[in-house]
């Protein structure tokens, strides 16, 4: 018996993506900033087991296709003076994402 | 029996420590030398190991090449385990200044630099170097260019992240010893330069 | 609702860059971690470590220092997963006090 396949990955460098705007209670990696916010898929990190289930001890799986999105700073900062190209990249789990 | 208070919290969690420790021994979940060879461990990483892969990149550029492309195999090339977590090596160039950062705890490449600093932890730094990180950087003393973009990494789940900071000019006559001696754990970090050479 | 330890982008006060050395008793609780995550093992998951501290409240989350919130949540851990129970911890820390308190 081994593990499920890990989840295919719906997304590739370069695309557009929209983080979720949702409010679930519990264990999440998803930071409440870059919620609602679009960015571009930067890397595929690989497959991992999903921490909002392994918070409970239990396995997480299937493995759960992990990004780094790269968000402008003035999407996510309205007021934001900086450098245009100044930018954030947070680690986002696909189930979090949608086309944007 | 004292009634622990708040004044007294610092002793109640030491205490605690050493009660779950000796617990633990007991039931045979492990043994009090696993303990101190962890202690040994984790005081024998330092930021000494990231300058030495700083190093080894500026002087050979394949290394260079092999660690932006997989930073946990060049580490473990030079003898550095990381361990399951990922290491991803993040390239400062004239154009693009890194910094990284945990938003949500304190996620840290210890495996490399060993136990963050204070102020890595504090809600201060993780709070605003994401908003405001020019701010935050010139509040180490480190200014970036208005042309220079900066990029914020927040070490959200299984990536860790270290900085290859930009060679110090004038450093072309040192060897790979001298050079990772102006790599500082901050510059690994993001939050300052690689010190000049003069400060070697 | 936004949760405590959630807090990037909210206004904070000047980074102060503190050096702090590490106490013998907190890098002991950073061995705890280790050990009991590591594949041998597998008592603890680090996102059970994680969550055990984002449930403090936030005036805890604020007071206590880092290793303070990690040894809670290690024993919060252990103890949910009936590693240890509370009374065994109870009595035992009870013991230690009493042997602090003569030495």
């Amino acid at each position: 018996m081994g593990a499920p396949e890990p989840l295919p990955a719906r997304f590739a460098p370069g695309a557009r993506v929209q983080v979720r705007r949702a409010d679930p209670p519990g264990h999440v990696r998803t930071p409440w900033y870059c919620r609602g916010h679009a960015g571009v898929i930067e890397r595929i990190c690989g497959s991992f087991a999903n921490p909002e289930e392994l918070a409970y001890n239990r396995d997480g799986l299937p493995a759960q296709p992990l990004y780094r999105v790269r968000f402008s700073c003035r999407e996510l900062w309205q007021d934001y003076a900086g450098n245009a190209g100044d930018a954030v990249e947070i680690e986002i789990f696909q189930h979090w994402l949608e086309p944007a | 029996m004292k009634q622990t208070d708040e004044a007294d919290s610092r002793g109640y969690y030491r205490r605690m420590q050493s009660a779950i420790e000796e617990l633990l021994i007991l039931k045979g979940v492990f043994s009090g030398a696993d303990v101190e060879r962890e202690v040994k461990a984790m005081d024998s990483r330092n930021p000494g190991r990231g300058a030495k892969m700083v190093a080894r990149a500026w002087v050979d550029p394949a290394y260079k090449a092999r660690a932006l492309h997989n930073g946990s195999a060049a580490a473990e090339e030079l003898g550095f385990a990381v361990g399951p977590l990922r290491l991803i090596v993040l390239e400062d160039t004239p154009r693009v200044h890194n910094v990284i950062v945990c938003t949500l705890c304190s996620c840290y490449p210890r495996m490399l630099l060993g136990l963050p600093p204070e102020w890595y932890k504090s809600s201060n730094y993780r709070s605003r170097v994401v908003r405001e990180p020019r701010t935050v950087l010139q509040e180490f003393g480190t200014r970036i260019p208005d042309d220079v973009e900066i990029r914020v990494h927040d070490s959200t789940a299984d990536m860790r992240y270290m900085v290859l900071p930009l060679r110090p000019a004038g450093t072309e006559g040192l060897d790979e010893e001298q050079l990772a001696g102006l790599v500082t754990r901050d510059s690994l970090i993001g939050v300052a330069m690689a010190k000049a050479a003069a400060q070697a | 609702m936004r949760s405590h330890h959630d807090m990037g982008g909210r206004p904070a006060g000047k980074c102060e860059p503190s050096e702090h050395e590490y106490e013998l008793w907190e890098k002991r609780v950073d061995a705890l971690m280790m050990l009991l995550s590591d594949k041998e093992r597998q008592l603890l998951k680090v996102d059970e470590l994680r969550r055990n501290i984002e449930s403090l409240g936030a005036d805890a989350y604020d007071r206590m220092g880092y290793y303070e919130r990690w040894m809670h949540s290690i024993c919060q851990t252990l103890i949910q997963r009936g590693v240890i129970s509370i009374d065994e911890l109870g009595r035992k820390m009870a013991e230690l006090e009493a042997r602090d308190g003569r030495a």
